[in-house]
């Protein structure tokens, strides 16, 4: 903590303003009566103490990071330097059109860009994330149908399988959410399907390759079965990075798609953004995108807003979204080009296709042995937890101590004791051989010695959390009074 | 050798059912369904009074992997839920068949147990999923 370090008085004397700030118009009552409980310190101990906790992260750029369902693949520097150049940093955002053409070109074309690879017939860049991508793709499904006077819709389908947001979005909008359950093959069971679709389906919202990594075989004939229904199609682009310019959802049926840029167009991700879930849709709801959106009149870049798009669903963000994060998506676009994109998608299925069948060389078992991977692939370790005691979240903590960030655990939570697998195309086939061995070795130890897994990890700066503890009893408070602070 | 006991009923989506023979049932979930949750951290029970159907959900428990809906095994309305859990929702994890109740309800229909569970068919369901 950094009020460990505080003392009274202590101050960054370079960082501070020499002349005190003028408070006499301010009411009184609106005046702290004692200082605010801010740590004092002096500006080396600061840097020390946030680089020391910078140097506990594990990170894509010194760890592998196999962490399924979050694409944690390597972001390339030149996104992050050429968006930002001086001209894209200082552009004011109430700036003339004039004045931004040059970034309006950039939006303009990775509309375009965007639109070409989910093969949709519109793209807008505005939604702030991926979780307001999906609440904007559901407000559009429900435009549509209201637009049309079909307001008797009011459920929203979702495979149990599916990320937590979807159904939540449907719900925001103020749909039902009806689960669709999944078989044993990994596929949506079509016989529930069937049964669930009628006259007040509205939709359905699906990741395909699916959260349990295996591609929806069946998607033509649920597109088909949704469409015949009346319903319309939402795909959720968590998982995009599996198909990128391969096969395109617009193709395979979908009404609407968001994707999120900080997975397949690496972009900044994690610590809670910023974010941008650009929405791409088919024709028939392309009236009511969120604006704003870029367009071309064949001179100048103009903006699109509620003038010209009076059917929109409105604004979901100050201005354009976050323009830094769009930028860096558009630069990562234009890097790998139709080729490149081409080679995520094979590269990052490839990679995650060997890393299974050589873990089940080691004696891992594969929750879907008979299905071919996407970019991400599901292990369970039912056997090892039922018979050495040793479960999913002990294997993760021990790959903490081999400098591995442990895989996404316990989700989806249809599949028993998993560890949910996904390498990404950036990584070496050494790194991946260099896991199969760790993996190894622990599944050796849990066998050999297990506690030594079971109280891991033994490396790290703090030993195992009582997670449940912390939950149960919540203390978010730093208590001022453990540290002399100033009255 | 199941420790599933006898004398209750189950749905198929996990909970208990024990008839109380005045027309009420004490309802929880098994020891089957907390094994798999892990350790609980928070239960959000019903409010008295308030009218549940067979299927519908009408509490969660949520552990640290997971928030799970718990299903009304039959329709009736709420009397009695079990405050304890409030505090303790730990009690379930200790106690799924006993302490670790979670509501009453007042049944509408008596005949809806019949469609529910017994101890042997709920094991072979579980022995199922856990094929």
């Amino acid at each position: 903590m950094i009020y460990e370090h505080s003392r009274t008085g202590r101050r960054a004397t370079a960082q501070t303003n020499p002349e005190m700030a003028e408070l006499s118009d301010i009411p009184d009552a609106l005046l702290r009566k004692r200082p605010a409980g801010l740590p004092e310190v002096s500006e080396m101990q600061a840097v020390r103490h946030y680089t020391r906790l910078s140097q506990k992260n594990f990170s894509i750029d010194t760890h592998f990071y196999p962490l399924g369902s979050c694409t944690m693949k390597y972001n390339p520097r030149a996104c992050n330097s050429l968006a930002s150049l001086p001209g894209f940093l200082s552009r004011h955002p109430l700036a003339p059109d004039t004045h931004s053409q040059g970034f309006m070109a950039c939006m303009y074309d990775l509309q375009e860009i965007l639109k070409h690879v989910t093969g949709m017939h519109d793209v807008s860049l505005s939604p702030a994330a991926g979780a307001q991508g999906e609440f904007a793709g559901v407000a559009m499904i429900r435009a549509y149908h209201d637009a049309r006077g079909d307001t008797a819709r009011s459920e929203i389908l979702v495979p149990d399988a599916a990320h937590g947001t979807n159904p939540a979005s449907a719900v925001m909008c103020g749909y039902k959410a009806r689960e669709i359950p999944t078989g044993r093959d990994g596929d949506i069971d079509l016989d529930a399907l069937k049964q669930a679709l009628g006259p007040q389906t509205a939709g359905i919202m699906l990741t395909n390759p699916s959260t349990v990594g295996v591609f929806e075989r069946r998607i033509k004939e649920i597109a088909g079965l949704v469409h015949e229904a009346g319903g319309l199609l939402y795909y959720d682009g968590a998982n995009l990075n599996a198909i990128l310019g391969k096969v395109r959802p617009g193709d395979m049926g979908f009404d609407v798609i968001h994707m999120n840029l900080h997975k397949t167009f690496s972009t900044p991700h994690g610590g809670g953004g910023p974010g941008a879930g650009p929405v791409g849709v088919s024709q028939r709801l392309a009236p009511y995108l969120p604006v704003p959106m870029v367009d071309y009149d064949g001179t100048d870049y103009v903006w699109l807003t509620e003038k010209e798009r009076p059917d929109s669903i409105g604004r979901l963000s100050a201005f354009a979204g976050n323009a830094g994060v769009l930028l860096r998506a558009y630069v990562y676009a234009r890097l790998l080009g139709r080729d490149g994109m081409h080679r995520v998608a094979e590269f990052s299925s490839l990679n995650a296709n060997y890393l299974l069948k050589r873990l089940m060389e080691v004696g891992f078992d594969a929750a879907y042995p008979e299905r071919r991977a996407s970019h991400e692939f599901i292990l369970t370790l039912k056997k090892q937890a039922k018979e050495l005691g040793v479960n999913t979240m002990d294997f993760a903590k021990r790959m903490l101590d081999y400098g591995v960030h442990a895989p996404t655990t316990y989700f989806p939570l249809l599949v028993p004791e998993c560890l949910l697998v996904e390498p990404t195309e950036t990584e070496a086939k050494e790194d991946l051989d260099g896991f199969v061995e760790i993996m190894r070795t622990i599944k050796q130890e849990a066998e050999t010695q297990p506690d030594l897994v079971k109280q891991a990890p033994h490396t790290m700066p703090v030993r195992r959390l009582d997670d449940v503890r912390a939950a149960r009893e919540l203390d978010l408070a730093w208590k001022n009074d453990r540290n002399a602070q100033p009255e | 050798m199941s420790d599933t006991p006898k004398e209750l009923r189950y749905a198929k989506s996990h909970e208990w059912l024990r008839d109380e023979g005045d027309g009420t049932a004490t309802i929880g979930i098994s020891e089957h369904a907390q094994e798999l949750l892990g350790d609980l951290v928070f239960v959000d029970l019903p409010e008295v009074g308030t009218n549940v159907e067979a299927g519908g959900d009408c509490a969660v428990v949520e552990s640290v992997k997971a928030a799970s809906d718990v299903y009304s095994p039959v329709t009736g309305e709420v009397i009695e839920v079990n405050e304890s859990l409030d505090d303790a929702p730990e009690t379930i994890n200790e106690d799924a068949f006993g302490n670790g109740w979670m509501f009453k309800v007042k049944l509408d229909d008596a005949g809806e147990l019949d469609s529910l569970l017994d101890a042997d068919a709920y094991d072979a369901l579980v022995a199922e999923e856990d094929h």
